[in-house]
């Protein structure tokens, strides 16, 4: 491990270290082609590639990617489809095979997650030489707006819960915003099997249980959809099995 | 170690403690014997208080969002001008 870390650091002062963004999307027509463009503006010195893996949207975001890809460079955006809705933990997979980076970063494209802080998560990579940097929305500079009482507390409630039972070392477990360095996330990817929410949960506790340097920078949270992020009773029961399993499983 | 060996360890640890007080007589016994109960209301308590405090200092960012839509107007300008079809539907 240490090895492989030094090897990394001379290879990046020879050779400009690459990041590769997989973007999920389904249906993220609009959203996607406002982030492609973010990320372009806020990472100007930054060799990088932007993965899509779209899950078959029939809203047409596959073309407006292609019409990106004229602007950009079909070297910087890469398209690659699926041909159906499988899943958040299989998107990272099936991103991955495609990425040529050293780095990965995942992100959500309905813009929740500004691409404005992907600086940040890169000078954080190099201060630390983490394995992880993960975004996290409750420390000071970090914040969520859009989100009413309920929803609050639930959030809370979950993550004090977590806390206490899984000791996980992070202050956000369920956000998704994080940069990996890749042999790191394969190992991951294919060790997780949770869905959702737990999934992400699932990703930063292994980690940390096998011993990878995971670092946090602040991140703020834009909830645009409203709505979107109800947690209903199915979603609440969900997450409470995950917990069990990563108390047995981790 | 399987986490829930961890958290086995420490109740085991605790329980230990407890049964070496009830043995010793180091309190009076009635009080030892109520301890549980006052652990699992601290626990309780803690839980609820960790939460309070998480939902009274809860980082809002409404700033973020006004920025945000800057930065849309600002991409769907630049990206209409080249040619990606962003109109809004």
């Amino acid at each position: 491990m240490e090895e492989r870390k030094d090897e990394l650091q001379t290879k990046g002062k020879e050779k400009k270290i690459k990041y590769s963004i997989i973007v999920p999307t389904y249906n993220e027509r609009l959203n996607i082609a406002l982030i492609i463009y973010l990320i372009f503006k806020h990472l100007r010195d930054v060799e990088f590639e932007v993965i899509v893996v779209d899950d078959g949207s029939p809203d047409g975001t596959q073309d407006i990617v292609k019409q990106l890809q004229q602007v950009y460079g079909e070297d910087r955006i890469l398209l690659r489809a699926r041909p159906r809705k499988l899943g958040l933990g299989t998107a990272y997979y099936h991103g991955l095979k495609h990425a040529t980076g050293d780095f990965v970063v995942i992100m959500d494209a309905d813009l929740s997650h500004h691409p404005k802080y992907l600086p940040s998560f890169i000078r954080k990579q190099k201060e630390t030489g983490a394995n992880i940097v993960t975004g996290t929305r409750y420390v000071k500079n970090g914040g969520v707006h859009g989100w009413n009482l309920m929803r609050k507390l639930t959030s809370r409630g979950a993550n004090v819960l977590a806390q206490t039972l899984l000791w996980p070392g992070v202050s956000d477990l369920t956000g998704s915003f994080r940069l990996y360095e890749r042999s790191v996330l394969e190992d991951l990817v294919t060790s997780c099997v949770s869905k959702g929410y737990v999934f992400q949960m699932e990703m930063i506790v292994r980690a940390t249980r096998k011993g990878y340097h995971v670092e946090e920078v602040p991140i703020t949270f834009v909830d645009r959809v409203f709505g979107s992020s109800k947690l209903g009773g199915s979603e609440i029961v969900e997450y409470l099995k995950g917990l069990v399993y990563l108390l047995f499983t981790t | 170690m399987k986490h829930i060996f961890k958290i086995t360890s420490v109740l085991a640890a605790i329980s230990a403690i407890w049964i070496g007080l009830l043995q010793t007589s180091l309190l009076p016994p009635n009080y030892t014997w109520l301890l549980p109960i006052y652990l699992v209301v601290a626990l309780g308590c803690y839980g609820l208080f960790m939460v309070g405090i998480g939902l009274m200092f809860f980082p809002t960012c409404p700033q973020e969002a006004v920025l945000l839509q800057q930065d849309i107007v600002e991409a769907k300008e630049f990206l209409s001008k080249n040619g990606v079809d962003v109109a809004s539907d």
